[in-house]
């Protein structure tokens, strides 16, 4: 009898474990390392360590479960005020430790994946690089954070916006679309049509001057530039202002004739962050190369 | 490890003056071929094909003409000169410093230059009111200037110049303080991170006439100086105390001596950024080659290290055209390469 009762009690406190644990245990899902990640179910302490991921949690409405995020999100203005764990690769550990997280959101280019996995922690890597990556990450922390309808309408939105943007300016121009150099750093380094910028470019009809075979963001021969003769350059308002100083370049189309597309630090962050704000960035091209050739 | 005597070496291999003058004759008029060949090289090599090039020699347009010589040969003929300057200041600093592991980037230059760089570009991306007068001084402006800060630092720990041991250190210390201040730099401010790569790897790509000329004229102002006092360095060699007993200023040798070292290091940093291995390979491809004195070392390490830099410019622009490689990855390799194939020889040689 005193067995059966033992046992009894076994069964009955392995059963309330398991239904303990269903219940605190949200869907294992697959993240961009190839990982199976048990999931909390409706995390409420989250910590995002790449801007695009904290706009897509804030997006879709969850800002008030960010507890801390690099020092690199800025956007929306709230997330300014909350507890900044480091950077992209000198992240606090401690400091991720103490504030408690259920789920830390993160890239999957961050080495810190494997100590968070020592330490216990639960973290999903996600690939933010290009625009196939908003829409998936969107989808995927919808379904973390149980919003997976506002997921849905959130990737429609920005879908239907993007596509808009993209046919106005193909409608609007007279000619061809004009050939575009995108100059990433004064090495020079330009973004290929394979990088997110060259993506958002091709969406808007115009020509990148780099190729594909060159890779997403090439280190080029600068006589490269001038033999392909731009009609207009994207550059950093800063390497803007010498650019005729730059050997043969005085002679390219787009310094001649001063066709220059500079954006401020607020909206060059919509450019190169796959996030969803991907269409004020987009406009704010779009609106630059109107401008500029027309 | 101490500079080999040259000119007892060539004593003792039984050579007469006559065959070394003949031979050094031959390997600087090699020297001078090999700069001519790479030079006109240099015209062929960019984006365009070969044939394109060699096309446009002939029936330029106004395309052309621009990429010619606007482009690839005031390209070739800077990398020439700053290749030459890091040659000179090379040998200079092994003289010395009486060690042939010795670089022009010994007193610190290259992580002084490093660091005005990343202010600069600190600077100019706006974030800090404060460094604004960095960000004007430009990224070439901004490597000479943190050179030389890093000089005086060096010279400024070490009290003076006289104690080499003390000035080793000093520059050591100077360079890893400034390295670290640089990474802490590049820690906070990710955004530079890819300008900074391209500074401290090298490259010439934007170097135009004005960079050449510039280049052109610190040579010569550092060239001057050190062969009239390539004597100095030869007593050296004997030691400092034998140096000093023969007459010989050793405050105002090292001081002129690291004063051209510096000025000709910042110079070439700044406007090639950090290029690595040509200051240290060219002076040991001379004494492998020849038996020379200072002033014939000082020469063909000059000659070598143009010619050494202008060799790793053609590569980077070659290799993987119309991209293109860092300029000091190339000579990284063909320096890692030589100095491989010297211990080699030396271990079989026993």
């Amino acid at each position: 009898m005193t067995y059966q009762r033992a046992r009894a009690a076994f069964t009955f406190g392995v059963v309330l474990a398991a239904a303990a644990q269903s219940a605190w245990a949200g869907p294992v899902l697959r993240d961009d390392l190839q990982r199976e990640v048990r999931l909390p179910a409706n995390p409420q302490r989250i910590i995002s360590l790449v801007p695009s991921l904290t706009e897509t949690v804030c997006a879709l409405g969850a800002c008030g479960r960010l507890v801390a995020t690099d020092r690199y999100s800025d956007w929306p203005a709230q997330v300014k005020a909350l507890p900044k764990a480091g950077g992209f690769e000198d992240m606090e550990v401690e400091r991720l430790i103490s504030l408690r997280p259920d789920l830390i959101l993160l890239s999957r280019s961050q080495r810190i994946t494997e100590r968070l996995g020592e330490l216990g922690v639960v973290s999903f890597a996600l690939k933010t690089e290009s625009y196939a990556d908003i829409g998936h990450a969107v989808r995927v922390i919808g379904q973390i954070l149980g919003l997976a309808d506002q997921a849905a309408r959130l990737n429609e939105d920005i879908e239907a916006a993007v596509r808009d943007i993209g046919e106005q300016a193909r409608a609007q121009r007279r000619g061809d679309g004009p050939s575009v150099y995108i100059e990433v750093d004064r090495a020079p380094y330009a973004a290929g049509p394979s990088s997110f910028i060259g993506e958002l470019l091709a969406r808007l009809g115009a020509r990148n001057i780099v190729t594909v075979d060159l890779g997403a963001f090439p280190k080029l021969n600068p006589e490269y530039v001038v033999q392909h003769n731009p009609d207009v350059i994207f550059i950093s308002p800063a390497d803007a202002a010498d650019l005729a100083q730059r050997p043969g370049w005085e002679q390219i189309r787009a310094v001649k004739e001063h066709r220059l597309c500079s954006f401020s630090p607020d909206v060059r962050d919509t450019i190169v962050r796959p996030g969803p704000r991907v269409a004020q960035g987009m406009r704010a091209m779009a609106d630059c190369l109107a401008r500029v050739a027309p | 490890m101490s500079t080999p005597r040259p000119t007892i070496a060539a004593l003792r291999a039984g050579e007469n003056f006559a065959d070394r003058a003949g031979r050094l004759g031959t390997w600087l008029a090699c020297c001078l071929a090999i700069t001519l060949l790479l030079t006109c090289g240099s015209l062929m090599v960019g984006t365009s094909s070969i044939e394109t090039s060699l096309g446009w020699l002939f029936s330029p347009d106004a395309q052309a003409t621009v990429v010619l010589w606007e482009i690839r040969l005031p390209r070739t003929v800077g990398a020439w000169f700053a290749g030459a300057l890091l040659g000179l200041s090379g040998a200079i600093a092994q003289g010395v410093f009486r060690n042939s592991l010795a670089d022009p980037y010994l007193l610190g230059t290259a992580s002084g230059a490093a660091l005005g760089v990343a202010l600069s570009l600190v600077a100019a991306g706006g974030s800090i009111g404060a460094l604004a007068w960095a960000g004007k001084l430009g990224i070439t402006g901004a490597a000479c200037m943190g050179a030389g800060v890093a000089i005086a630092l060096t010279v400024g720990l070490s009290r003076g110049v006289l104690q080499t041991a003390s000035l080793l250190l000093s520059g050591i210390v100077v360079a890893f303080l400034l390295s670290a201040v640089t990474s802490l730099l590049l820690l906070t401010k990710p955004d530079i991170w890819r300008e900074m790569q391209t500074f401290l790897l090298g490259s010439t790509g934007f170097v135009s006439w004005s960079s050449a000329t510039l280049l052109a004229i610190v040579f010569c102002v550092c060239a001057v100086p050190s062969i009239l006092l390539a004597r100095g360095l030869d007593a050296l060699t004997l030691g400092e105390d034998t140096a000093q007993s023969l007459g010989l200023s050793l405050a105002m040798l090292r001081l002129t001596l690291l004063g051209v070292v510096s000025l000709g290091t910042a110079t070439a940093v700044g406007q090639v950024g950090i290029v690595g291995f040509v200051g240290l390979v060219a002076p040991h491809l001379v004494r492998e080659t020849l038996s020379v004195n200072h002033r014939q070392l000082l020469i063909g390490a000059a000659l070598c290290g143009g010619a050494l830099l202008q060799a790793a410019d053609l590569l980077c622009r070659w290799i993987i055209r119309p991209a293109e490689l860092p300029v000091g990855a190339v000579t990284a390799c063909i320096g890692g390469v030589y100095l491989t194939f010297l211990l080699w020889r030396r271990s079989r040689d026993g």
